[in-house]
């Protein structure tokens, strides 16, 4: 659902969200993005960062700059005339993960719960293009959108303590990548050796809301190489334009 | 600069700045330090940028070595700050001798004391910030809190300044009691009436699940309309959380950017220090306030900054 007006809502005396709508769509999203594009083009002093999510973006501001009620009808027009403004092509990003065996010990409880064969969940996880809705939880962890429902699975019971960095998991209808190591209940069906996110780069996040996600399956020799490549710095993750 | 050797960390020490700024959109809060208001004053009794990287000294237990000649600042909590066993004083500049040792031997009043040197902890800038976020390896030293043995440096320091004080208006008592200002939204279209009332006429106790990504209260459980759980979205500093069990969390410095439970309200900037030197087993109320009114507190207190910064800086050292 899409408001006819965004809705302008409190954060505090220093934030303010610009709603526009309450659904996980990927036009809502795109409104997201156009706004904080356009908010970066404006310059707007007093504005220190903006935020996006699924239908909001949150605005970081310094209130003795700029007044709450002044930024407020500034965010309105900008809203308003964002969809003029062209979004770059998104990037389509590959994640080459290793399926199943150590890398995705969940791989078989996937497929038995959807009646599949391994095989065939790892087909339907690597032949979707996945929009990364909004990076939260922890840093670099894509909130992505667009998997297929047929590999759909409950989270587990007790989540696991320690999940290696570079997981792919799948809970309820999402799918996910663990940028670092983390505790997690997400059932694990592989992993990437591509490092997602890497504070001593600028920027941090291998990818940005708005990007695109894409799965191939990889030997673990594979892994073990592109692993290797990765920690030389000598590997770039493919990315492409998409039309 | 070698400065200081840390004989005994604490609970959790950590090097923090003002925080770290650009990178939520990245997942990456901002960290900093929780009690901006006792940090930015103790950088500015050692004539620090309020920004320096300043230690954030959590509960009691904290034991420094100095290893050269420097002028430090205790500014916050009292933790029963003491030079090689005397009593020292808090809000003030205080110099340092080669081999002395400053401890924090007990808590008196607060949670969280910082401990301002003179030319601030020379720490490399991680996303522009030596804030230290600990859960993501992030910042300070190492991206953790300090371990005994640990060596902090100093970055060069200005003109010495000692013995200078903060004038006896400006140093906060903290109470266990406390009432925290809060602009109600973005989610209050979640609560019902009954909701709302008990959220701002209740008492709440801070429960032992306080840390630096946020405080969980205990106390009346706060009705919602339908459900607890909305389409995730940002989390501002402060913001009042909700989730189904109708017990609110106060998020802080170190929260997740995102998130997806109903969000009551949001505690005013300037009351987040308040919150920061409470502790478990104490007591918070929320009052409501506009935002016009809100904006009229804060130009409040940073008049008051500024007059302090003024007197500070003209202050004979």
């Amino acid at each position: 659902m899409i408001y006819e007006e965004p809705r302008l809502l409190a954060g505090g005396d220093r934030a303010i969200f610009v709603e526009f709508g309450d659904a996980i769509h990927p036009e809502l999203n795109r409104r997201v993005r156009h706004l904080m594009l356009a908010i970066a083009r404006e310059k707007i002093p007093g504005v220190i960062e903006t935020v996006p999510t699924y239908r909001s973006l949150l605005v970081y501001f310094e209130p003795l700059e700029i007044s709450a009620r002044k930024l407020k009808d500034t965010l309105r027009r900008l809203a308003q005339s964002a969809g003029e403004i062209e979004l770059a092509k998104p990037r389509l990003i590959e994640i080459p993960t290793a399926y199943g065996g150590e890398y995705g010990p969940d791989l078989e409880f996937v497929a038995a719960h959807n009646n599949l064969t391994p095989q065939e969940v790892i087909q339907l996880h690597t032949s979707a293009n996945y929009l990364i809705y909004m990076i939260g939880f922890m840093p670099g962890f894509p909130y992505l959108g667009g998997m297929s429902p047929k590999i759909a699975a409950p989270r587990l019971e007790t989540p696991r303590t320690k999940i290696p960095a570079g997981s792919v998991g799948i809970a309820g209808t999402q799918t996910g990548i663990y940028p670092m190591e983390s505790p997690g209940g997400w059932r694990l069906i592989g992993r990437t050796p591509l490092k997602l996110f890497d504070p001593s780069r600028e920027p941090p996040a291998l990818f940005q809301a708005g990007d695109y996600l894409t799965f191939t399956s990889i030997t673990p020799e594979e892994f073990n190489r592109i692993k290797e490549a990765v920690e030389q710095g000598k590997y770039s993750a493919k990315v492409t334009l998409m039309e | 600069m070698e400065t200081f050797e840390v004989l005994q960390p604490g609970p959790l020490s950590t090097i923090q700045d003002l925080g770290r700024f650009g990178y939520q959109q990245y997942g990456v809060p901002p960290s900093g330090a929780l009690d901006e208001y006792a940090f930015r004053i103790g950088n500015m009794l050692v004539g620090n940028a309020e920004n320096a990287p300043s230690l954030e000294i959590t509960l009691f237990g904290c034991r420094l070595r100095a290893l050269r000649d420097t002028v430090v600042a205790i500014t916050g909590a009292d933790l029963g700050a003491s030079l090689n066993g005397k009593p020292i004083p808090r809000w003030e500049s205080i110099p340092i001798r080669r081999g002395d040792i400053i401890s924090f031997p007990r808590l008196n009043s607060g949670c969280r004391a910082y401990l301002a040197v003179s030319g601030g902890f020379d720490v490399p800038r991680v996303m522009s910030s030596a804030a230290t976020y600990t859960k993501a390896g992030i910042g300070g030293l190492e991206g953790r809190a300090l371990r005994r043995g640990d060596i902090l440096h100093t970055a060069n320091p200005p003109a010495p300044r000692e013995g200078i004080r903060v004038p006896p208006e400006y140093i906060p008592e903290y109470h266990h009691q406390n009432e925290l200002r809060v602009i109600l939204g973005p989610q209050d279209d979640h609560f019902t009436k009954e909701g709302i009332r008990t959220f701002l006429q209740a008492e709440y106790t801070i429960s032992a699940q306080a840390d630096r990504m946020g405080y969980r209260l205990e106390g009346p459980r706060i009705e919602h309309k339908l459900k607890a759980d909305i389409i995730s979205d940002g989390i501002p500093p402060g913001a009042v959380q909700v989730p189904g069990d109708g017990l609110p969390i106060i998020l802080l410095a170190d929260r997740q950017t995102t998130g997806g439970y109903t969000k009551i309200a949001t505690v005013l900037s300037i009351d987040l220090p308040k919150l920061a030197q409470a502790k478990p087993g104490d007591q918070v109320r929320f009052r409501q306030v506009t935002e016009d009114e809100a904006l009229g507190y804060l130009k409040e207190y940073q008049q008051k900054l500024q007059t302090l910064r003024r007197w500070l800086q003209n202050s004979p050292a």
